[in-house]
Order: C-alpha cells, then structure tokens, then sequence
C-alpha cells in the first residue's frame, strides 16, 4: 500500500476562547506523521482536553483549521471519524446497562458498519482489553480500572487508522497501566496512529515516538522524543587543570556552548553541550581521544544524561499548581 | 497499516443504510429502563383504580365526576376514555416530560453524549432518533391506558352495542375502532409535550431540570387554559385541544376541533425541534 502522505493531526491555528473571554487553546500548530504513538503532554488544566474535543468535533474551534486523516474537520466527520477510536476525558457509559450492551449502542450509531457482525465486534474489543468475562455485569458495578478498560473497548470497536487516547491511564492499577502500555504499543506496532495525552512524563516517555508539549494553551515543544531529550541538551563535563584547551578541543569537535566553572582544589570544570548545532551529538569517546592527544589532562569525564522531567518542568513553568 | 485497511474494506461496506440500528438501541435504552417501565406501571393503575372504584359504588352516581364516568356502567369501554381523560391532564405529560427531559440531557450528565457524538452519531440525527423514541413512549403510554381500561372495562362491565354521546348506537367493533383513534390522538398531543421536553433537554446538563421545566409549562399552560379572563390565547396553547378527542364518540365525527388540535400540536412540534436542533448542532460538548 502507497504511504498516505496526509499527516494523521494537523491543524494551523487552533484556537478556543470560552465566552468568558478565557483562551483554553492558544493558536496551536500540531503535526501528528501517521504511524507514530505522539504523546500530548501537559499540565492538568493547560489545554489538552479541550484540544481534543476541538480535533473529534465535540467543541467548535473559534479561530484555525484542523484535519484528521487528511481530510477537513468537522466538516467531514461523517467519514472520517469512523476511521478514528477516541477515548475522550475518561470513561462514560450508561450505568444500568451492561459493559457489552453500552458497546453494542456505541456499534449501532455507527453507519458505516453492518449490523450483523455488531456481536463479535463487541465481544472483540472486549477481549482485547481483558474485560471478557466482565462483559454481562453493570457498568455501574464496574470498578475505575474496568471502566477505563471499557472506555478502551470501546475505543477499539474496529480497526482504527487513529486512536486518540486521553489519559487513558488515569485510576489505573500499575498492572493496569502496564497493560495499557503494551496495548498502545501493539496498536502502534500494527500501524495506528496513537495520540495519546497525559499529563505523565514517565507514560509519555516510555511509549511514545513523537512529544507535544502544552503549557497555558500554548504547544511550546513539538518533535520527536529524541528532539526534545536532546532539547533537554545532553552535556560532557571534563574535569581538567588546563580549561581554556580543552574547551578549544571540545569546540573543534562541534560541541555547543561551553562554559568553564572553578571546583575546589587544583581543576576547573568545562561544560558544553554534547551536541552540535544539528542535533547530532558528539562521539565522547572521540572527545577524550582528542583532549589527550592536545595534551589535556583528563581527570573526569560525565556525560550529564538530560532529565526530561526538569525540562518539562521548565516548559511548562508547572509545579503541582494546576492551571487557573 | 495494511491490515487495518484490508479488515475495514471486507467487514465494512460503505453506505449501507441502516437507519433502524440506533433507533432500537434507543427504544431499549428507554423502555428497558426501570424507571420509565415503573411510569407505565402507575399509570396502568388509573383505569384498574377508576374501574374498581365505580364497580364497588353505588350505580347511577349523581353526574359528578371526570366525562364519560357515569356511562362506564353502561357499557365497559367507557372506563379507557374516562382513564385517558384523568391522565391526560397530568400523568400522562408528566411521564412523557420525564422521558424527554432525560433525552439529550441524560446522555450529556453520563458524559455518554460525547461518546455518541465521535462514534460518529450526526447532531441532526441522534436529535431525530431521540424524538422518535419520546413519541413512541408517549404512543405506549397512551396505549397503555386505553388497553388496560379496554381490559378492566370488559372484566368488571357489561359490554356490546355501544350508543355514543350523540345518542346513535354503533357496533362494540365500531367503539373498539373509535377508542383506538383516542389513544392515537392523545399519543400525537402527548407528541407536543415531547418536543418541548427534546428541547429543553438540549439546554441543560440536568436531566430533572428539563423535566421539570417540561412539567412546569405544561401545567401552566393548562392554568392558563382555565382562566376565562384569558381566552383570547386559549387557541395558541398546547393544551387546550387535548380533550377535543370526545369528538370521536360522536357520530358523524366532527372533525373541525381534532384537525385544529393535530395542526396545533403540530406547529408546537415543528417550532420546539427546530430550537432543539438550532441549539444542539451548535453546542460545545463539554460535557
């Protein structure tokens, strides 16, 4: 089959304001490539719900334009949407009816089906997320791991060219999460595209190919997982007696910016970032190679590994306060 | 993503109508529930209470009471108009306010609506399903009555040749027909009660609050039909032609109050769908 070259998301501009004047989603570009697991990462209360339900329809954009699968949203939801498994803020299923017939009524709003496979589709998706033989009892009597399960279910009622997932972790047992986490995996591995938000790093990280980042509304990182960690800037710090040549070697090898510290005692400390201007980062063992051939004494070489959590820290000037 | 591709063309042809699938989930949705199953319950009760009442009493009574009452004894198919013109003021709106309000409402507190919505279900057309069911909870409970007074009326009370308010006397098959018509009427002026409570369903997250906001009108409307300082707009409520259905146990029928009825509800109908679908295809989901 010919690659579509239509990206899975993008959409130019996307914006919400609320009528009380209040900007939930601020002019957001995102580009979504088919066939990746992209990690929506953000904040609670920076504006991926509301994204969300602006990409599937639910919520109309007041600013921007958006498209699932290449073609244009809303105004071909009809046949797109068929094509996209969405798990929306959670799980939500009639309470007194059970696990597998709120999934045949989830099947029978659904068109471009025919009827008489609605059983083993059901029966399907339900095996899928392990909620077989918990198929026949009330929702009601569903615990919060069941229902997230559910809401997956539902999600994967046929095959799906994009799942959009929101936090689909959320109340989940580690066991459960683990679980999740292989599933979003096999989907990728078969070729779905997953959006997949949360507000995790962890989560994000161990799935994912591509990261967006949303802070206040805004997309302050986009690209691939290997784009932002080298964003997080991979350092070399070589302990030295002779900074100013080393820092002359580390430059000719393309390093970034260095930068030279005193420590205690007889070295000094010279930083740089490990990769060049490209992203591509720089062979340490090279680095040490041509330090002792120019004659510098090489007392400690630490290749500081980038910690993804202080820079999503950092993009997203979040603590544990939430948003508004 | 060729799998996903082959699995989709061999299982899914496109375009395939099936229009029914939503509206029977919808009806089981409805009338699977307890709630509205224990609405048909009570109001099964108005003809068994009515029939029973009027058997144990003394006969003749001295003509007080709702229409038809003192004619039951005469003849059992009397007792489904008599149940229909008790509940038809109130019991009858309130169950079909109940199962309207809950339409849109009900599915947006669950958070079931945004579910739906990204299946794809079309705005337009889960707004349509939604009202077919109402109307047909509306037609059941109509139904419900007159058959359980159909019932109750041929167990405790003579039956036969059934002589009508206009005095002529037609055949028990001809009233049966007749007392069909009357569950058919009122089912299409309850019809005007479920257009409103579509609509006001679609303005809130709270299902109740949509009931009782459908109630509420209803009753006032009817409170405004009993005040003669008012008649001027008496033709413009939805109430005041519910009860023109005594027409039809006249012989020839007269037409001219019904028609008026039916063309009533009608523009009550056509105007509360058309707000109901003005504000639901324009409504954020956030729910």
């Amino acid at each position: 089959m010919p690659a579509d070259p239509s990206p899975a998301i993008a959409t130019r501009g996307l914006t919400k304001r609320f009528r009380s004047g209040q900007v939930a989603v601020d002019g957001i570009d995102l580009l979504v490539p088919r066939g990746c697991v992209y990690g929506f990462l953000g904040p609670n209360g920076s504006g991926k719900t509301t994204t969300i339900r602006m990409l599937l329809g639910l919520v109309s954009a007041t600013e921007g334009e958006h498209e699932l699968l290449g073609e244009s949203m809303p105004a071909h939801a009809a046949s797109v949407l068929p094509r996209v498994g969405a798990l929306v803020e959670g799980p939500a299923f009639h309470p007194y009816l059970s696990g597998r017939a709120n999934l045949l009524r989830l099947d029978a709003g659904d068109r471009t089906v025919v009827a008489s496979g609605a059983g083993r589709r059901v029966d399907e998706a339900l095996e899928r997320v392990g909620l077989a033989a918990a198929a026949a009892k009330r929702y009601r009597n569903y615990s919060l791991g069941m229902r997230q399960r559910l809401g997956l279910a539902g999600a994967l009622l046929r095959p799906r060219d994009l799942l959009v997932l929101d936090e689909p972790t959320n109340g989940l047992d580690p066991q459960g999460t683990r679980e999740v986490r292989t599933l979003v995996r096999e989907l990728g591995a078969e070729g779905s595209t997953v959006f997949l938000s949360s507000h995790l790093l962890s989560e994000i990280e161990q799935v994912s190919t591509h990261v967006g980042v949303m802070s206040h509304g805004r997309l302050v990182f986009q690209g691939t997982l290997t784009a932002l960690r080298q964003a997080a800037g991979i350092r070399v710090r070589v302990e030295t007696t002779r900074p100013d040549d080393a820092a002359a070697v580390m430059r000719a090898l393309g390093t970034g910016t260095t930068a030279v510290h005193a420590t205690s005692g007889a070295t000094s400390s010279v930083v740089a970032d490990l990769s060049d201007g490209e992203g591509t980062p720089v062979d340490t063992a090279l680095l040490v190679e041509q330090l002792v051939k120019a004659g510098v004494p090489v007392h400690e070489v630490v290749v500081e590994r980038p910690d993804l959590e202080d820079l999503f820290v950092e993009l997203t000037g979040e603590g544990f306060d939430v948003d508004q | 993503m060729s799998t996903s591709e082959l699995t989709r063309t061999s299982t899914e042809p496109h375009s395939r109508p099936q229009p029914l699938r939503l509206f029977r989930s919808e009806l089981r949705l409805v009338f699977g529930r307890r709630r509205n199953q224990a609405l048909l319950a009570v109001l099964s009760t108005a003809p068994i209470l009515i029939g029973i009442a009027v058997r144990v009493s003394s006969p003749g009574g001295d003509g007080e009471g709702p229409a038809f009452l003192g004619q039951i004894t005469e003849n059992g198919l009397f007792l489904a108009f008599t149940a229909l013109t008790v509940t038809l003021p109130f019991f009858l709106p309130l169950s079909v306010a109940v199962v309207s309000g809950e339409a849109i409402a009900g599915e947006a507190s669950s958070g079931t609506l945004r579910n739906l919505l990204v299946v794809p279900v079309d705005r337009t057309r889960l707004l349509l399903v939604k009202y077919a069911s109402i109307v047909t909870f509306g037609l059941a409970a109509a139904l419900v009555v007159w058959g359980v007074g159909i019932i109750m009326g041929l167990l405790l009370f003579p039956h036969g040749a059934v002589t009508l308010l206009s005095g002529t006397t037609v055949s028990f098959a001809d009233a049966l027909g007749r007392a069909l018509l009357v569950a058919l009427y009122v089912a299409a002026m309850l019809a005007g009660v479920g257009a409103i409570g579509a609509f006001f369903s679609t303005l809130t997250e709270v299902p109740m609050g949509a009931m009782a906001a459908t109630a509420v009108l209803t009753i006032i409307s009817e409170i405004v039909g009993a005040v003669p300082q008012v008649r001027g707009i008496w033709p413009y409520l939805f109430t005041t032609p519910w009860l023109a259905f005594g027409d039809l146990l006249r012989s020839p029928v007269p037409l001219h109050a019904m028609g008026i009825g039916l063309l009533t509800e009608g523009i009550y109908i056509a105007l509360f769908l058309l707000l109901a679908w003005a504000r639901l295809t324009t409504k954020d989901i956030s729910s």
